[in-house]
């Protein structure tokens, strides 16, 4: 009799990890399947890009000519230039306001609804449409401000787009930092600035680099907002250097003039009817795609950087 | 025994006076003068405190005295609220929004109530070790310093004295002295704690409180820090709140027995521990309760 209950809790233990093998067994084929779709469509992409482009991407010309009516003399000097230009511009603007903000939104500002309703705003404004943007921009630094198409209003403009993005990251690694960290600081006597300063910042620089990453990726392949504000297409010239021979030795000159970025750069070419230009905008996808992603490399490499000096 | 202990305390006193304090206050140290005869000079008094978090009353009319360069145990079932006393002394409870407090926590010898004094200025007096061992992702070094660089200290020379002498207070100097600039997650747990202690005890505070600081530690770690706090016995003012009631009988000059946010008795370890005066007390030290 009690053998007999012995032997049935035994088959019944048995069929249960049975049940949870499978399970198991399933849960991570079904895994493993959406993975490689996932990855097969992205290296198809890449792939496919390289192989049409890969006549331009070879030959250093593409790298250093303008634009031109012709395809095989066109290249992508002025977009490079100008992508990186306001890219520092988002930079410089979005970096310290966003982590400024998100800071604030933490570490200072009462608990209170008027805290919350920014809150939930600010998290809506990381997906509003970047055309949208566009549309702010133009009404409000090209037409208000009298800024003009020019690369401070690209970069404004996409500050303005990835700022939630970074107010968030911000906000999550501050609020990931343990409370023990918090008191033990506030135990020894530093006031808010100096638990900020010394404690809260340090630790949560790897989530807040990490989100910088995440939005500038972003703003580097954004075309639609920069289109709406007007940029061009055609751009012969490159900006004033930022040095000069003479004192002050620096100019901002370069911050009012026109420009064009890789996006914008692409999307014109492949609404080209020649064919030779669908090559020309093949390569420029693999370029800013491998500036991207050069981008979020950078970002694995200073995260695990930080943790390493942080552990 | 008692002999070496004395010894090592009156070392540690030397190497201790020898400094500055960082706020120029000069203190009394018992040590300095004959024993005392007299009624022992209290370093902080609670009066009728009272203390809510949001609706929930968690001390009911406490009070008590802590002795100036003795050790304070306060003991008690969980819940019945001596972290929450303890966290009062250095206005923890000011970090989160609803708390309220009522009544006095008198600071000796200026004869201040702490519960009106600013926050930051009561915890630059006032260190405090936590439960869990807490040390900043930082090395030895830098957790140990952290107190003075918050008071501004950043002289090479003075830093490395004080974190010297932080260490050798709380027994780790031998440990650590070749790994200074380590991070501190190297440490043993136990370490980690005693790291926990130099850190409070370099700024040289007033009272020094201690949250259960051996509740996550196993029992040759907990050892050493109640070694540690024998010898800082009659150096530093200690409150420790701990439920471990062999511990207080251990390591305490005076204990305190709370229940349910009330103070219930409260007077010389030995007394409390041999000849109780609430029946309360009585059951709790003897196991019939808590």
């Amino acid at each position: 009799m009690a053998n007999s209950s012995l032997a049935n809790a035994q088959i019944e233990s048995a069929r249960i990890v049975a049940a949870n093998r499978r399970t198991d067994l399933l849960m991570a084929s079904i895994g493993i399947l959406v993975l490689g779709i996932a990855t097969l469509l992205l290296t198809s992409v890449f792939v496919g890009l390289l192989a049409s482009g890969w006549d331009r991407l070879i030959n250093p010309d593409f790298y250093t000519h303008f634009p031109s009516r012709h395809p095989q003399q066109a290249g992508i000097i002025s977009a490079i230039v100008g992508s990186s230009l306001v890219m520092l511009v988002t930079a410089v603007i979005a970096i310290p306001l966003g982590v400024a903000a998100g800071l604030y939104l933490e570490e200072y500002a009462p608990k209170n609804w008027l805290t919350d309703l920014i809150e939930i705003n600010v998290s809506n404004l990381a997906g509003v449409p970047s055309i949208i943007y566009g549309l702010l921009a133009l009404g409000l630094f090209v037409y208000a401000f009298s800024l003009g198409e020019t690369i401070l209003t690209a970069g404004l403009t996409l500050a303005l787009l990835i700022l939630p993005v970074i107010i968030v990251a911000t906000r999550e690694a501050v609020r990931s930092i343990p409370l023990e960290l918090r008191e033990a600081a506030y135990g020894l006597g530093a006031d808010k600035w100096q638990v900020v300063r010394m404690y809260v910042l340090p630790a949560a620089r790897p989530g807040i680099f990490t989100g910088v990453i995440v939005g500038l990726a972003r703003a580097i392949g954004e075309a639609a907002p920069l289109i709406t504000i007007g940029a061009l297409t055609f751009i012969a010239f490159l900006p004033p250097l930022p040095v000069q021979a003479t004192p002050p030795f620096v100019n901002f000159d370069w911050l009012t003039s026109p420009f064009t970025v890789m996006p914008i750069q692409l999307f014109n070419w492949v609404s080209r009817p020649q064919a030779e230009f669908h090559v020309n905008a093949a390569a420029t996808g693999v370029v800013l795609m491998v500036m991207t992603l050069a981008m979020n490399a950078l970002a694995i490499y200073v995260r695990l950087r930080l943790r390493r000096l942080h552990r | 025994m008692r002999n070496s202990t004395k010894t090592r305390v009156k070392l540690l006193m030397n190497e201790m006076t020898s400094s500055p304090h960082p706020f120029g206050a000069t203190r009394q140290r018992q040590d300095a003068q004959p024993e005392p005869v007299s009624a022992p000079a209290l370093r902080a008094e609670v009066r009728n405190l009272d203390f809510w978090y949001g609706a929930t009353h968690t001390l009911k009319s406490v009070s008590m005295a802590v002795v100036d360069c003795k050790v304070t145990a306060v003991i008690g079932a969980s819940g019945c609220g001596k972290s929450t006393l303890l966290r009062c002394f250095n206005r923890m409870h000011d970090l989160y929004p609803g708390n309220r407090y009522a009544g006095e926590i008198q600071l000796y010898p200026e004869d201040r109530n702490l519960i009106e004094m600013d926050p930051g200025m009561v915890r630059l007096r006032i260190g405090m070790v936590f439960q869990k061992p807490n040390p900043f992702p930082k090395s030895i070094f830098e957790n140990v310093a952290a107190g003075l660089r918050v008071r501004g200290v950043n002289g090479k020379s003075l830093l490395y004295e004080r974190v010297e002498q932080a260490l050798r207070g709380a027994a780790l100097w031998d440990e650590a002295k070749d790994r200074l600039h380590d991070s501190a997650y190297g440490l043993s747990g136990g370490q980690q704690q005693r790291l926990c202690i130099a850190r409070a005890l370099a700024p040289q505070p007033d009272i020094l409180l201690l949250d259960e600081p051996t509740s996550a530690l196993d029992p040759i770690a907990t050892a050493k820090i109640e070694d540690l706090l024998t010898v800082l016995r009659n150096t530093v003012t200690v409150v420790i709140v701990t439920h471990n009631m062999q511990q207080a009988a251990r390591i305490s000059d005076f204990t305190a027995y709370m229940h349910l946010g009330k103070l219930v008795e409260y007077g010389v370890t030995e007394k409390v521990f041999t000849t109780p005066q609430s029946p309360l007390t009585n059951d709790y030290i003897t196991g019939r309760f808590g």
